[in-house]
């Protein structure tokens, strides 16, 4: 009589060698989650609420948030900070429900290469942004560019 | 049924109600089925019977080929965990009242482990995690002479949660990442390391850390509660998991 084997539904266990990142990994989680709480938050109040609300966003009110430093490093901690946090996060899934070690490997290197593309992108524009190209659209902006 | 019992002359067991119970039962024969089949079987039951009390009537009495695992029928013994309506349970523990029965009762094997036969599964992986976390006394203090270790009551306080664990499977078989083709410890198996890491007579809880700060150890956790919900010793089982994680994070238990 022959009998049917059905497949055992897991792969046999492999130990790694060399770092644990998972465990900072699952670390970074939680710092940046909170951080980005208060970043994301903050960022929130400030465009959509403050003043004249989200009315008040138009090209100029970037470039005047953008004139300040502190507005600069908020910015580019939170590009950072959520990008790498939403990268870890969909490379957590992939790990979880992707199928192969090729599937696993060209997805885990696509959210890479996003999440690198987006930083790198990211970061050029809030630091070498110049508010004087194109047409200033405000009249101080005219003034300030002027000026220049 | 019911004319026998008026026949009868009026008995305070006769009053208990009976009814017509439908189970359906994912079968598995690997000499004969080439993938699992579902099976409805017509079982009169007292509500006072168990989900166990029904597979027995059925084995018994309808189709002696079902094939189950139990040993103890109290809970104890942590054979007859099976997928229940759904959910992970012991058999001999669900009682045929709990569950709504103007439905069927589906009833299958857990899932994560490789199908031997009908409600039977192997559970090799399973006992492998668990032997990998080194789940017994390690100390390297020795009692005196003729005494016992002595462990104050808050010391054993600390773990008696996780001394509950009757290895089931019932949580490690409802975690969906210990479903995925990774392989992850699974719940049980950090349990009875927890049992262990927190116990103040053991000595090699860092061991015990080291090997679950793998990247197939506590970090896989997604936090979902399965286990805690599968669990029919109702063992905080996520909660463990967490103190293991906060201990890996401190170094020491």
């Amino acid at each position: 009589m022959t009998t049917t084997e059905i497949a055992a539904p897991r792969s046999p266990r492999t130990r790694g060698n060399g770092t644990n990142w998972e465990k900072w990994g699952w670390l970074y989680m939680r710092v940046s989650g909170v951080v980005l709480v208060v970043l994301i938050f903050g960022h929130l109040f400030v465009n959509l609420w403050q003043g004249t609300g989200v009315s008040a966003i138009n090209f100029a009110f970037v470039a005047g948030k953008w004139a300040d430093p502190f507005w600069k490093w908020w910015d580019v901690t939170m590009l950072w900070l959520a990008l790498i946090h939403g990268g870890n996060g969909m490379r957590t899934i992939v790990n979880d429900y992707a199928r192969g070690r090729t599937t696993r490997g060209i997805l885990k290197i696509a959210i890479l290469a996003a999440v690198a593309l987006l930083i790198i992108l990211g970061t050029l524009v809030v630091f070498t942004f110049d508010p004087c190209l194109g047409n200033p659209s405000s009249d101080a902006l005219i003034q300030m560019c002027a000026a220049k | 049924m019911a004319t026998a019992t008026a026949e009868k002359p009026p008995a305070a067991a006769d009053a208990v109600p009976s009814f017509t119970v439908t189970l359906i039962i994912r079968r598995f024969d690997p000499e004969v089925d080439e993938e699992p089949r579902w099976q409805d079987f017509d079982v009169e039951l007292y509500g006072t019977d168990r989900v166990l009390d029904a597979l027995h009537k059925i084995k018994w009495e309808q189709d002696g080929s079902l094939t189950f695992r139990r040993s103890c029928a109290h809970g104890i013994c942590g054979s007859d965990a099976m997928r229940i309506n759904g959910r992970n349970r012991l058999a001999c523990k669900t009682l045929i009242k709990d569950l709504d029965i103007t439905k069927p009762i589906y009833v299958e094997a857990i899932k994560g482990l490789p199908l031997e036969k009908d409600l039977v599964v192997d559970m090799e992986p399973f006992f492998e995690s668990f032997r990998e976390v080194q789940p017994f006394l390690q100390a390297n203090s020795t009692p005196g002479n003729g005494k016992e270790r002595v462990q104050s009551v808050a010391d054993r306080a600390r773990f008696d949660d996780t001394t509950k664990c009757i290895l089931c499977a019932a949580c490690t078989s409802s975690c969906p990442v210990f479903w995925t083709d990774g392989q992850y410890f699974g719940p049980a198996a950090i349990v009875n390391a927890h049992r262990f890491i927190f116990d103040s007579r053991d000595d090699q809880a860092k061991v015990r850390l080291d090997i679950l700060n793998d990247k197939e150890g506590v970090w896989r956790c997604r936090t979902t509660f399965n286990c805690s919900e599968a669990c029919p010793r109702g063992i905080q089982v996520t909660q463990a998991i967490a103190e293991v994680k906060s201990a890996i994070m401190r170094g020491k238990p």
